[in-house]
């Protein structure tokens, strides 16, 4: 090669990467996996979203007012969507958390990755703490996946599909992040590669998830 | 591919720390959209500006994707370009499916047929 991968530029560069006889993607192929993997689940979470648009565009009945089915009434003050906005709150610290780990796994300080990892395992356990008792609320207050009183029925469904998958992508990241944080301490990633690459992949995976709430967020509580 | 890595790793602390406080205050801004009750084109427009800035912090810097090469960015952000279709196309179905929902089950016993 007559010029090393570093110098060429722009558009040049995506030829380069492509039409070279070498691997495509200059990243770690973990790395590059996650990304691939993150991108087919972005497909998913945007079928679910979709589907949630058309069932809400095509009802004929009133579609519930997610800013009061979402309302607490704490010390007597009404406030609207308080608990989404706290668990908006907590996963935007989480990631904030895992993005400082992911930095300084690159430093090799390896007690704080541990940490923020754990704080970032926390914050996560806690927003599914918080959509455990937001579902049990609904559930209470009737709504099912087939109906509930406050209007369209697909309300629920749509609720339930959404938030529920993305609850299990929070509750299988708190998981994953737990496992990685114990390798990270015990050493196993540093013998076996000599890095902490592992721990920005994680972190990849739980910004995505924080990401997908960003969307959530937008449409189904706010809209 | 070190070179690649010394510079997509080595930011001070304080880069993560300023896009957490500007998550914070742009999360903030759209629960206000919620909380001052803005309604249709303004409260629409607000939601889609903060979610897109949101997002693109996230994606950017926390993901790093700032500093990855082009090949990778295109491999992964030009794809989901395709989901605009497929919004496009369930947009339609709904108006459709609403339209005769709202001429065949809403007022059956309306007039029909004068036009």
């Amino acid at each position: 090669m007559a010029e090393s991968s570093a110098d060429v530029t722009g558009w040049n560069q995506i030829t380069h990467d492509w039409s070279a006889d070498k691997q495509t993607f200059e990243v770690p192929w973990g790395k590059a996996m996650m990304w691939i993997f993150l991108l087919s689940d972005t497909f998913i979470f945007s079928c679910f979203l979709t589907s949630y648009m058309t069932v809400r565009m095509s009802t004929v009945e009133a579609w519930p007012i997610p800013s009061e089915v979402f309302a607490l009434t704490i010390a007597g003050a009404h406030i609207p969507l308080l608990l989404i906005a706290i668990m908006t709150f907590i996963l935007i610290s989480s990631s904030g958390t895992m993005a400082m780990a992911v930095n300084y796994g690159y430093r090799g300080d390896i007690k704080k990755v541990v940490w923020l990892m754990l704080a970032t395992a926390a914050f996560g356990a806690s927003f599914v703490g918080m959509q455990v008792f937001e579902w049990s609320k609904l559930i209470e207050e009737g709504v099912r996946p087939w109906g509930n009183p406050m209007g369209a029925a697909q309300f629920g469904s749509c609720f339930f599909m959404i938030t529920g998958f993305h609850g299990l992508h929070v509750s299988a990241g708190v998981i994953y992040l737990l496992i990685v944080a114990k390798r990270v301490n015990s050493g196993f990633y540093m013998e076996r590669y000599g890095n902490l690459e592992m721990v920005e992949i994680a972190g990849l995976y739980w910004h995505f998830v924080d990401l997908v709430w960003v969307f959530i967020f937008a449409f189904f509580y706010l809209w | 591919m070190s070179d690649h890595t010394a510079e997509t790793t080595h930011h001070p602390i304080s880069t993560y720390l300023w896009i957490w406080a500007l998550l914070f205050v742009l999360s903030a801004f759209s629960y206000m959209v919620d909380y001052f009750n803005f309604q249709s084109y303004t409260r629409w427009t607000l939601i889609l500006i903060f979610m897109f800035l949101k997002a693109g912090f996230i994606v950017a810097i926390f993901m790093h994707m700032k500093w990855e090469r082009l090949a990778l960015i295109t491999a992964i952000l030009v794809p989901p370009v395709a989901l605009l279709v497929l919004i496009g196309l369930m947009s339609l179905e709904a108006d459709y499916t609403w339209l005769t929902r709202t001429i065949f089950f809403i007022e059956p016993t309306a007039p029909v047929g004068h036009h």
